[in-house]
């Protein structure tokens, strides 16, 4: 298995068959765990680091329920390399950004992952398209039954699992679901939505952007707590209460915009498809904010020529580390801008 | 209290921002918050969220918290200082040597509570090594058991030692 095998493909995490895949893109829970008698990732030495790699890699890879899976060596990898996997969301910026021993074990379909040496030894990530928090949960939870018949976990009966911050401590799960939310956003509800998220404890962030920033209206709520509560109630309030009312919110909006605001809406949707059809120089930022419109479009019945598979599979090709692997060498920002304008003419056109 | 940039409306964004252990507050309005992106990155990290709460921990308990600083953990060698600054733990141990300090930050962070309610730790498997340890181990005690004529112990420790053999 060669990272260009995968930059050239859809990521399995924009699946259209997927459940309301139209506003959720996808479901993802991570788990964090430690190996009990060493020392968290940040006081860690080289040698212990070392060992805790080989370790857990050894660990994961001897599973047998995993399907194909491969081990990538973060640390000796190229930074195009390490882009790649943070744009296909396989890795986290933070282990991509880090020092010393480090990698990630990777099942070939792309929706499982697991960190090791991040900011706790072992970050456990099981992925599905669509609305499907609790496959999620079965799938990573006899992961880590399998992991912890071989390992012992650093766990203590009052706070559970123990991470290096608190912030994971207890469960460690972070159930994260990326959602489609232009209707919102165009109706200017985005701050009712965020209020009554944080409410409920929940974090928003935005997706593809550096950082916080939202991108292209793609938005992913994730728990805030995770000691006291357990993961079969965080799990279940996602994938029964938080998500469909959230999915309920945006279909909402977007009935509104079709009966009110008809000509604004389809005025967005054909300009951003003339301008990815015809752009000779455009921005990542650019890209994904006509792209969203577009996937606004034709999930809501607009666009009617185009497939969404394309739309899905752009959202990646066009990312920076995309292109430059894709294209076999690094390119500047303007090389990028050209050949990103390129690629979405020869799709789109 | 007035929006700092447009001087007109009422701020309701208080940001507070510390940059190596720095720190800087701005009082802004919806508007002129939206204008300067921060709606959505008031949305703080766990982490900066933790760290705010960290530093307003320490500023409000200076004088008292002095003894405890000086507190280090002997496997890791992390001082309660020093976690405040980096907002990560050195190792499972701290947990127990800084318990006083935590206790607060974890239920702060963690919709005040304080215990783990999720799954527990599943059972090791024995290595192979160890299984040999036990086999070892309970054919001593039936030798013991025979000898001493306990004949009821030595019929348990046959069954035991069937089990796992």
């Amino acid at each position: 298995m060669r990272l260009t095998d995968l930059s050239m493909k859809t990521s399995r995490w924009f699946d259209p068959a997927s459940p309301l895949s139209d506003i959720v893109v996808s479901s993802r829970i991570r788990l964090a765990r430690n190996l009990a008698g060493h020392k968290f990732t940040t006081c860690c030495s080289v040698e212990e680091k070392t060992k805790i790699l080989k370790t857990l890699k050894e660990v994961i890879l001897s599973l047998g329920s995993l399907g194909d899976i491969f081990f990538i060596d973060i640390e000796h990898g190229s930074n195009i390399e390490r882009d790649l996997l943070v744009e296909r969301q396989l890795i986290s910026r933070n282990l991509a950004a880090g020092s010393g021993p480090r990698g990630v074990v990777i099942a070939q379909n792309e929706l499982f992952a697991a960190q090791i040496n991040e900011e706790d030894h072992l970050r456990l990530s099981v992925l599905a398209p669509g609305l499907n928090v609790e496959k999620c949960w079965q799938r990573i939870d006899e992961i880590d039954d399998a992991i912890g018949k071989q390992i012992t976990y650093a766990f203590s009966p009052r706070y559970g699992f123990l991470t290096a911050c608190p912030t994971n401590l207890g469960t460690g799960i972070r159930v994260s679901v990326m959602m489609h939310l232009p209707a919102i956003k165009m109706t200017e509800q985005l701050k009712k939505l965020f209020e009554s998220v944080r409410d409920m404890n929940l974090t928003v962030r935005g997706l593809f952007g550096e950082g916080t920033e939202a991108i292209g209206d793609f938005f992913q709520i994730s728990n805030q707590v995770t000691l006291g509560v357990s993961e079969k109630k965080i799990v279940d309030d996602f994938q029964n209460l938080i998500i469909p009312k959230i999915v309920e919110y945006e279909r909402i909006a977007r009935d509104k915009l079709l009966a009110k605001d008809v000509n604004i809406l389809d005025d967005k949707i054909a300009r951003a498809l003339a301008l990815l059809k015809s752009a000779r120089l455009i921005s990542s930022h650019e890209a994904m904010f006509l792209l969203s419109n577009l996937r606004m479009g034709i999930n809501m019945g607009r666009v009617k020529e185009i497939p969404i598979e394309t739309i899905n599979e752009l959202f990646l090709l066009t990312q920076p580390a995309h292109l430059q692997m894709n294209n076999g060498r690094i390119l500047n920002p303007e090389q990028r801008d050209i050949l990103r304008a390129e690629t979405l003419r020869a799709k789109l056109n | 209290m007035q929006c700092e940039i447009c001087k007109t409306n009422t701020a309701t964004v208080h940001l507070t921002e510390i940059i190596d252990s720095h720190r800087t507050e701005s009082h802004l309005c919806q508007n002129c918050a939206q204008k300067q992106g921060v709606t959505i990155k008031s949305q703080l990290s766990l982490n900066e969220l933790l760290s705010s709460l960290l530093a307003a921990h320490q500023q409000t308990g200076e004088n008292e918290a002095v003894e405890k600083t000086k507190k280090v953990c002997g496997e890791c060698g992390m001082s309660m200082e020093q976690f405040r600054k980096q907002a990560l733990l050195g190792c499972p141990n701290d947990y127990k040597v800084f318990d006083d300090d935590l206790k607060d930050i974890i239920e702060k962070t963690q919709d005040n509570n304080s215990e783990h309610k999720g799954k527990r730790l599943t059972q090791m498997e024995p290595t192979p090594a160890q299984q040999q340890d036990k086999i070892e181990d309970l054919k001593n005690q039936l030798a013991q058991a025979v000898k001493a004529e306990n004949y009821e112990l030595a019929a348990k420790l046959r069954d035991q030692l069937k089990a796992l053999s």
